[in-house]
């Protein structure tokens, strides 16, 4: 399901004396099946063009097409509703979405809210559970009772239990310790490649952008400042440099490495492994092995 | 270097848990060091630091702070010591305002007026948030209400801070504030700085690591030597800084290096001049 | 129209009602309050429009906007009105519709009690517009002082008060993060039969009170860290002045008082 955005401009508090420009001028196509990152600062406009993706906001002007669905500014609020089952998001910190009485209640809220019968829903959360790494006896439990990481899970099992075909993820990894932040992007890598979900993520993590994504998008103040592949993106360091972003630790050694020693390793590394052999190739006299 | 906590052989547990939240726990902390205390979510670490500031007692074992042995009576004099950072910039900003909320701590040690408003002025240009004053703390980004807190914390000028996750929920430019302000502040006032973290590039700044594991102690060091066990820390729900894992890629594609342990300038450094002759 | 709203809303500015100390301003609506009661005639109301007027003008803030923002009051002033003028069947007939009958001193009444409700909610809302919360709460907290010395819990209740209104920002901005990740996952809180849409509300509640909890006890835990012991030996930062320009606002207060008496009929 392919979404784009055409000419797709936001204002916030729109006719008020309060209204401020928070999107101008977003053209992008994201084509089925895609990994995308969206890279930028806090303010930068990602959250906001985020909630044009379900149609939780609706552009002042432009259009956004999910798949057939066309959201435009003047769009009914009953007709958003199935494109919300399509297009998933998992919000910041989305443990503070739980509220029912079991974890197996919680992640039927979702797909009962779209009209997936009692028993197709408890199916799915019983798969589910076991793919966000909890095991089944988790399900009869209070969402309350269990520890911040297995909320986390509990979060992202009911968001994917509306079987989305689009799956959005702010800052999945927030708050997380580092093995928390490993097993949750790999999860849902593994889901992208294995159901071909189209995957937005959101972060500020240049490494998992330059790891996980097949395209990068950068926001700068409202507007869409660069889109390319990580290679493309982490070639010009000096460009996010200026926008006041960073680069994947990699990326950054590279730039200093190359700095420093005067050579010009043979492309952008994207990997430690990567960057070690290129050091290697270079090492002996530019000759690659 | 003079000890200035002490936790002896300390074992705590959650009213309505069986199982012990820190068990057997036993270091020092010496005055004028940062101290960066990892673990995995759970390993204790924010247990054992409201533990140091009197929010919890142990069930057995003893702490005691400059001097001071942890018991109901004595925790108003140490919290006058040791001051604490949490981790969420909302849920610890008491004020209306930015000033407001600075003096709070003040209030409560019944510091005179006078002395009050120059003092919240002070620590408000120490943390860099004196053209704030007058904020709401909705206005204010994470990183911003976190140089609040601190500043909140060194108006009452305590000889340790403890920052107990209080970069987790932050974006990496919040981060990078909150840990430049305390380590300028740690300088200046010639600070013990405790802080408790996940984030291994915090932990790397720090003059030692301990490292906790389901309550215990795994293992005590400068950052050189924990980082040494790579695959350990891995086990241990952690990670590895970025310039140990690449000094070991770089040796299996055959760059070997002289030391183990580096910065990324150090390590630059090393690469030009031992293998490129600059 | 939630924004055009002023009834309770803070507008910064510079203006003598501005800088006046909250105690002033909070002993004369108590005062203003009971001196309305003491106009019973056009003289002593057209007065109190007077007097009330030159309270607006001396905001220094935009007659329009105070105006408009108290739009949604005028209706429940004209249902006011309405209710007096054929409700009240005393005095002479003045207008007969067969049904409902205008007599003359339901007409007197009616434009008497809406100007009444008109002027206090106006001279209400000049406490709000220029009085920031925090400050009113520090002027209701001086002013309640003295009932300390019968254990009435004065400075547990202001620092409540404070704490409440620091949070109501950050609380209208969590609901709304809830709000969309439920609607994100198929709720539905505006469209449907009444019944749904109180059921709708559940999901929206149990995560705002559980993260309130949580809010509470972290907050506590931080405000004990940070030394506080109660209310026993606390100083406090924000301290309240008492100006010419306040004993001059009770002066005033009193004149109009005396004024009234003399005009009333």
């Amino acid at each position: 399901m392919q979404i784009t955005f055409q000419q797709v401009e936001y204002r916030y508090s729109f006719n008020t004396p309060f209204e401020k420009l928070a999107l101008q001028d977003i053209n992008l196509s994201i084509p089925t099946g895609q990994f995308l990152a969206v890279i930028g600062h806090t303010g930068s406009g990602k959250s906001t063009l985020l909630q044009h993706l379900n149609g939780l906001l609706k552009p002042t002007e432009g259009l956004v097409q999910v798949g057939e669905h066309q959201i435009k500014a003047k769009q009914k609020a009953k007709s958003l509703k199935s494109v919300r089952q399509k297009v998933g998001i998992v919000f910041q910190f989305p443990e503070h979405q739980l509220f029912e009485e079991t974890v197996l209640k919680d992640i039927c809220y979702g797909p009962m809210n779209f009209g997936v019968s009692e028993e197709d829903a408890i199916r799915r959360a019983k798969e589910l559970i076991v793919k966000v790494g909890l095991s089944e006896e988790v399900l009869n439990k209070s969402p309350f009772d269990l520890s911040g990481g297995q909320m986390r899970r509990v979060a992202i099992a009911g968001v994917l239990a509306m079987n989305p075909e689009v799956i959005v993820l702010d800052e999945p990894t927030a708050g997380l310790d580092p093995r928390g932040q490993r097993e949750i992007m790999d999860m849902f890598y593994e889901l992208h490649q294995e159901k071909g979900l189209t995957t937005i993520l959101v972060t500020h993590s240049m490494e998992d952008a330059a790891h996980y994504a097949e395209e990068i998008v950068i926001m700068h103040k409202g507007r869409l400042k660069r889109k390319g592949s990580p290679e493309e993106i982490f070639s010009s360091a000096d460009e996010l440099f200026e926008m006041g972003l960073d680069v994947p630790d990699v990326v950054r050694f590279q730039y200093q490495f190359e700095h420093k020693s005067g050579k010009k390793l043979p492309k952008t590394c994207l990997t430690i492994e990567e960057l070690a052999s290129a050091i290697r190739t270079v090492s002996d006299g530019g000759e690659v092995l | 270097m003079k000890e200035i906590i002490k936790v002896d052989d300390v074992h705590f547990r959650y009213p309505d848990q069986n199982s012990f939240a820190l068990e057997g726990i036993s270091l020092t902390v010496n005055q004028g060091e940062w101290l960066a205390i990892v673990g995995h979510n759970g390993s204790g670490k924010s247990t054992l630091a409201k533990m140091l500031n009197g929010l919890h007692f142990p069930e057995k074992g003893r702490v005691t702070v400059d001097g001071i042995v942890l018991e109901e009576s004595s925790i108003w004099d140490i919290r006058s010591k040791l001051g604490m950072v949490f981790q969420n910039p909302d849920n610890q900003f008491v004020g209306a305002t930015v000033e407001d909320d600075v003096a709070f701590g003040l209030e409560n040690h019944g510091v005179p007026y006078e002395s009050m408003v120059q003092r919240v002025n002070d620590a408000l240009k120490s943390v860099h948030m004196e053209d704030f004053l007058n904020q709401e703390p909705h206005h204010l980004s994470g990183g911003q209400k976190q140089r609040v807190a601190i500043a909140g914390v060194v108006a009452l000028q305590p000889s340790i801070i403890i920052l107990d996750e209080a970069t987790s929920m932050l974006d990496p430019k919040g981060r990078k504030e909150v840990l430049e302000t305390v380590r300028k502040l740690k300088e200046e006032e010639n600070l013990t700085v405790i802080s408790i973290t996940h984030d291994l590039e915090e932990a790397t700044k720090a003059d030692r690591m301990i490292v906790l594991n389901q309550g215990m102690v795994f293992k005590e060091g400068t950052p050189e030597e924990i980082f040494l066990l790579e695959d350990e820390l891995i086990k241990l729900g952690l990670d590895s800084p970025f310039t140990i894992k690449l000094a070991g890629a770089l040796k299996e594609a055959g760059i070997p290096l002289s030391k183990t342990y580096f910065t990324e300038e150090e390590l630059v450094n090393e690469l030009c001049k031992s293998h490129f002759n600059r | 129209m939630m924004e055009k709203m002023i009834f309770g809303r803070y507008v910064p500015a510079k203006s003598i009602l501005h800088q006046m100390d909250p105690r002033a301003k909070l002993l004369f609506i108590f005062g203003f309050i009971c001196v309305v009661f003491l106009a019973n005639n056009f003289v002593t109301y057209g007065l109190l429009g007077l007097f009330t007027f030159s309270a607006l003008i001396l905001s220094n803030l935009s007659l329009r906007f105070i105006i408009g923002g108290l739009k949604p009051i005028l209706w429940l002033i004209l249902f006011t009105f309405f209710l007096h003028v054929f409700f009240t069947k005393e005095g002479p007939v003045i207008l007969d519709l067969g049904v409902l009958s205008v007599h003359e001193e339901g007409l007197r009444q009616g434009i008497f009690i809406s100007l009444r409700f008109f002027y206090l909610i106006l001279v209400t809302s000049l406490l709000t517009l220029t009085t920031s919360p925090i400050t009113i709460t520090d002027g209701l907290e001086t002013l309640l002082n003295p009932l300390k010395k019968v254990k009435f819990p004065v400075h547990e209740l202001a620092l409540m008060m404070s704490i409440s209104l620091r949070f109501i920002p950050t609380l209208m901005e969590e609901t709304d993060k809830i709000m969309k990740a439920q609607i994100a996952r198929g709720a539905e809180f505006s469209s449907g039969p009444i019944k749904d849409r109180i059921k709708a509300i559940i999901p929206l509640l149990i995560p705002l009170f559980v993260s309130a909890f949580k809010r509470a006890e972290d907050l506590a835990t931080a405000m004990e860290a940070r030394g506080y012991q109660g209310g026993e030996g606390r100083t406090k930062y924000r301290l309240l002045s008492w100006h010419k320009k306040d004993t001059g606002a009770l002066v005033v207060l009193a004149l109009l008082t005396v004024v009234l008496i003399i005009f009333r009929g």
